[in-house]
């Protein structure tokens, strides 16, 4: 009985954390389908900030163009929605204007991964402290149910009509090999990892990445009759595989699953960092004089 | 040498007065891709900005150039880029969000021949609709066009100064040889040139809208970590940022990005009008062409033909009542430009009805000579 109660209060409050960095008045409900993976995605990003206690003021989320793209519109930070593709290109801008801001990027497989494959590596290379969450829902969600780099192969899409022929990216070797600080895979149904690793990924001074796997019932589920929200998150939970027991794992043993946690992590040297450190090279040398 | 580098006067390029303009006006962010002729803008900003503790960042194309450029004036900077005709043609998706959330920044377009790559070392003016009309949807567009060295520089400034007053972005349209000629100039004291800064809110946070309407028009602009929560979208948006449907608010943001501009011309418009006066016949340039053109019109002066000249230096929005005005009396009117014929057009359009509008064009990557506008004074006199 009173463990019962314990339980409840906590909700409360968890729910409460959620409304406090919701915009107040306006764009609710949301543009999203019931059960779209978009909002649980958001819930952690909330509950992440809320446990490193920053300041709404210093944080700038900033989105491209899809659904999972549409997130910033509800937050209350600064918010910046642009193009297509575009999103971490921009946030480049912000951070490298201000870096004492934490810049978070929402962005879907297709926004990141085709349109904005490009700003997306040389973001990695550069090492800029950005934290990027990339929602892939293996879909174009927004625009009706295209393939995108990660629709599965031989699974079915608007544009692939007799199933995909195209190959795929890995996401997170991409980002590990382009020179990210710290590369992680989450998922949808499981939260509270989720929300460790976003919040590991803002801790960490560098590009980070978080890819999770979310799931558009609305249209590749109901291409590829994967099923409803439920099946879809259900299947995440039979297929994901902790890092740390798909290292011990043969290779047999991971087909059909992949790897969630965090996969990589560097030390590298961070782009504002370096940058900084050149304008005070050439202040003391022109001190010198 | 050494005292000209350092001195007052200086012996420099186009592309470089640009560059000394921007730092002139207070340029504190760079973004740019590589090409010609621009790039000596981009090699003198990765130069001096570190050095003024200002930022300077060599993307991977052209369209995050654009998309840096605006998140760093989002982020509060002064925010530049510059580059030539296909990086332009990458830029406009992102030049069109900077008009919809009403971003400053200053983009500049040294010329060359196109379409495509075209002609990457030659001189061209046929970008000039482009500044106008690059982007998709409707917007009022601000294009400059310097035809010196000095103007190179000022126009520079004048472009931070009206993409920070009007909350817009700025195009500045030179050209290969503008950008490559060296002309002494006498650099402007601090002080000697108007500097501007975008106006800022003074009321609490949660009074704030981003997109609010003003007697001015122009909304003041808190950046991003100075405690004012906002959204910014390049969908259709309410006052406050929000997306929006509804069609009198769509009718508000479309009429605020028109009429911020429209209204306050008489700030933007620059031309400059030379032997008007009792002038029959007018030729009407920008850019280096009204350099010949300038030339041109002295040579027929001295045979006593009554001409002179007209030079926008405010290219977009098209100075209208000024050019109108200077036309009043004139019968016959000849428009020299590179391109197979842009600005003509709007001539055409206000041209006094009794006129005669000639065109002159060229299009083979050479400079118009003054010869060539002689010869023309002469056949349509
Ligand atoms: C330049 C440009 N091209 C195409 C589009 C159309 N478009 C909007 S969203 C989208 C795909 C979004 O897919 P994804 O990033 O996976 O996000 P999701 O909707 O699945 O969350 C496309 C192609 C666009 N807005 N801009
Ligand atoms: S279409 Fe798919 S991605 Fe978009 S909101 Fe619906 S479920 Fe989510």
């Amino acid at each position: 009985m009173e463990k019962d109660t314990v339980v409840k209060e906590k909700e409360v409050q968890r729910s409460d954390v959620v409304h406090h960095y919701l915009r107040p008045k306006k764009k609710f409900p949301n543009v999203w389908c019931a059960g779209c993976g978009n909002g649980i995605v958001m819930g952690a990003l909330i509950r992440a900030i809320d446990k490193l206690k920053l300041d709404k003021n210093d944080i700038v989320v900033v989105s491209g163009i899809g659904c999972s793209s549409r997130m910033p519109v509800y937050l209350d930070f600064n918010t910046l929605h642009t193009t297509h593709g575009r999103a971490i290109a921009f946030a480049t801008g912000v951070k490298m204007a201000k870096p004492r801001l934490k810049v978070i990027v929402i962005t879907g497989d297709g926004d990141a991964m085709a349109i904005g494959g490009n700003h997306f590596i040389h973001a990695c290379r550069r090492n800029i402290d950005i934290t990027v969450v990339l929602i892939n829902n293996k879909i174009y969600g927004m625009t009706g149910g295209q393939f995108s780099p990660t629709t599965t192969a031989g699974a079915f899409a608007t544009t692939a009509p007799f199933g995909n022929y195209e190959k795929q990216f890995d996401i997170v070797k991409l980002a590990s090999a382009a020179g990210a600080s710290y590369v992680a895979r989450g998922t949808v149904y499981h939260e509270q990892q989720l929300e460790k690793l976003i919040e590991g990924a803002i801790v960490k001074k560098g590009f980070s990445l978080v890819e999770v796997v979310s799931n558009c019932h609305t249209y590749y589920g109901r291409l590829n009759r994967e099923g409803d929200a439920v099946a879809m998150i259900s299947w995440m939970k039979d297929h994901a595989m902790p890092i740390q027991a798909a290292v011990k794992l043969p290779p047999e043993k991971m087909v059909g699953k992949f790897v969630t946690g965090l996969i990589h992590e560097t030390d590298a040297t961070e782009f504002c960092e370096e940058y900084d450190k050149l304008v005070q090279r050439l202040k003391e040398k022109e001190a010198q004089k | 040498m050494s005292n000209l580098r350092k001195g007052k006067v200086r012996l420099l390029q186009g592309n470089e007065a640009c560059v000394q303009g921007a730092i002139y006006a207070g340029i504190d962010f760079y973004a740019g891709y590589p090409i010609t002729p621009s790039t000596e803008i981009a090699e003198g900003l990765a130069r001096e900005l570190p050095r003024l503790g200002g930022r300077f960042i060599q993307m991977e194309d052209e369209i995050g150039s654009i998309a840096a450029v605006i998140g760093a004036a989002n982020a509060g900077a002064k925010a530049m880029t510059a580059t030539s005709g296909p990086g332009y043609s990458l830029m406009v998706e992102n030049i069109g969000y900077a008009y919809m959330t009403e971003t400053p920044c200053v983009i500049v377009n040294v010329q060359r021949g196109g379409p495509s790559t075209g002609l990457p070392t030659k001189i061209s003016q046929s970008d000039t609709m482009q500044a106008r009309w690059g982007t998709h949807g409707d917007y009022t567009a601000i294009a400059l066009a310097p035809s010196s060295v000095r103007e190179c520089f000022e126009e520079t400034v004048r472009a931070f100064n009206l993409s920070e007053r009007f909350r817009t972005p700025v195009t500045v349209l030179t050209d290969e040889v503008l950008g490559h000629m060296r002309e002494l100039m006498t650099m402007p004291e601090p002080g000697e040139l108007e500097v501007m800064e975008r106006p800022k809110p003074d009321i609490p946070a949660d009074w704030y809208r981003h997109f609010e309407m003003t007697p001015s028009m122009v909304s003041p602009m808190a950046a991003f970590g100075e405690g004012y929560r906002y959204n910014v979208t390049g969908l259709t948006h309410d006052r406050e940022g929000f997306p929006t449907a509804v069609p009198s608010e769509i009718n508000e943001k479309l009429n605020k990005l028109r009429k911020k501009i429209e209204r306050f011309t008489d700030e933007i418009y620059k031309v400059r009008t030379e032997m008007m006066d009792d002038a029959r016949i007018a030729v009407i340039s920008y850019g280096t062409v009204a350099r010949a053109a300038h030339q041109a019109i002295k040579m027929a002066r001295e045979r006593r033909v009554h001409v002179g000249a007209i030079q926008p230096l405010t290219i977009w929005p098209f100075p209208d009542p000024i050019i109108s005005d200077a036309l009043k009396n004139v019968k016959k009117i000849i428009v020299a430009e590179l391109n197979m014929g842009q600005m003509v057009n709007e001539i055409k359009r206000i041209a006094p009805r009794n006129a005669e509008v000639f065109f002159l064009g060229r299009y083979d990557g050479e400079v118009m000579t003054p010869q060539q506008i002689l010869d023309k004074i002469r056949e349509v006199k």
